[in-house]
């Protein structure tokens, strides 16, 4: 089955329905993905700007990291469940929104920036813990990080807009492409 | 004049119009505002957390107001430069949407609470009086995620 029959499927089921008819429930979940991020973009931001030499210099990053990262993951955590919910009460259009499409690229390149970031702070963290500027690839995954969550942000919410909807033809072909709009 | 024509006047702003008479300059300046949200969501939280003795636990309240005060003055800058165009463009809307008010008051009271309260004793307290300062944050935090829940509700209304 392909993803755009699975998601007509997923459309088609009772509580996805209802999700998209609900009056209150819908704009209730998108406010808690809203204040999620806040939580999530809000504290991994400062992170970053710890790794990049920004804020809190005198702070050691392993003391950043332990103190804040928990606080990230639970609203990361918020943030995937209530995303979830909004996916499925709108399954076929925002999997052909190519707005979408670009928010889950930059997720994975955000979770390969991550990974990366790990791996080189358990090698060598230790050596500049308590650096106020650390080295220059810790620096280039704050950078990275903040401008990849910025942008899911900015994606996230042109998910809302139709400029490029698949039923607004003629569109490019790009267009079309990238959002993969299922034509005749 | 009544307060409709003081809102019919601001939506008439050059700004208002430019933003109305564009199809991606509204949604553009709004993706802006919640980045803006996020770094704004983020400052306050990490001394309010502190406050309720949560995260940076081993730094001091005091600390922590010095060093976020540059990123909290630059995010609400943000949030105002991109706040008041989306107002300007639809303030009639706004005049009669409850969200906006709720928005507006708890803004008013959470700027006040935050410059006034929270900053200024923040630093001060003693680390005894720990039921004080779990009040500073909570009160805080309640204030700001209501700022941030009413302002996506003027979206719905």
């Amino acid at each position: 089955m392909s993803l755009l029959r699975f998601c007509q499927w997923l459309a088609e089921t009772p509580w996805s329905i209802a999700l998209h008819e609900s009056l209150y429930v819908y704009p209730l979940v998108e406010t808690a993905h809203v204040l999620s991020i806040m939580l999530f973009v809000g504290s991994v931001s400062y992170v970053d700007l710890r790794l990049l030499g920004a804020t809190l210099r005198e702070v050691p990053v392993t003391e950043v990291t332990s103190r804040i990262l928990p606080w990230a993951f639970l609203g990361f955590a918020v943030a995937v469940v209530s995303g979830g919910l909004l996916f499925y009460a709108i399954p076929v259009r925002t999997f052909l929104s190519i707005f979408f499409r670009i928010k889950v690229l930059l997720l994975f390149v955000s979770g390969i920036n991550v990974l990366l970031l790990h791996r080189f702070l358990n090698r060598t963290v230790h050596g500049w813990d308590a650096a106020a500027r650390p080295p220059v690839r810790a620096r280039v995954a704050g950078a990275v990080s903040l401008a990849a969550w910025a942008l899911v942000i900015v994606m996230g919410r042109m998910i809302a807009y139709d400029w490029f909807d698949c039923n607004h033809q003629p569109q490019s072909g790009f267009v079309n492409w990238a959002a993969g709009c299922p034509l005749e | 004049m009544t307060l409709y024509d003081v809102f019919d006047w601001l939506e008439q702003t050059p700004i208002g119009e430019a933003i109305r008479g564009s199809s991606w300059l509204f949604p553009v300046v709004e993706a802006a505002h919640l980045v803006g949200l996020a770094l704004l969501g983020g400052t306050l939280l990490l001394l309010d957390l502190r406050l309720l003795g949560f995260g940076l636990r081993e730094r001091s309240p005091a600390y922590l107001v010095d060093q976020l005060r540059p990123w909290l003055l630059g995010a609400l800058g943000l949030m105002f430069a991109t706040g008041i165009p989306l107002f300007l463009s639809e303030a009639i809307k706004c005049q009669a949407s409850t969200a906006f008010q709720v928005k507006m008051c708890a803004l008013a009271l959470g700027l006040l609470y935050t410059f006034c309260v929270r900053n200024r004793l923040a630093g001060k307290l003693p680390e005894s009086q720990v039921w004080r300062a779990r009040a500073l944050g909570a009160i805080s935090i309640t204030l700001w995620f209501t700022v941030a829940a009413a302002g996506r509700w003027i979206g719905f209304s």
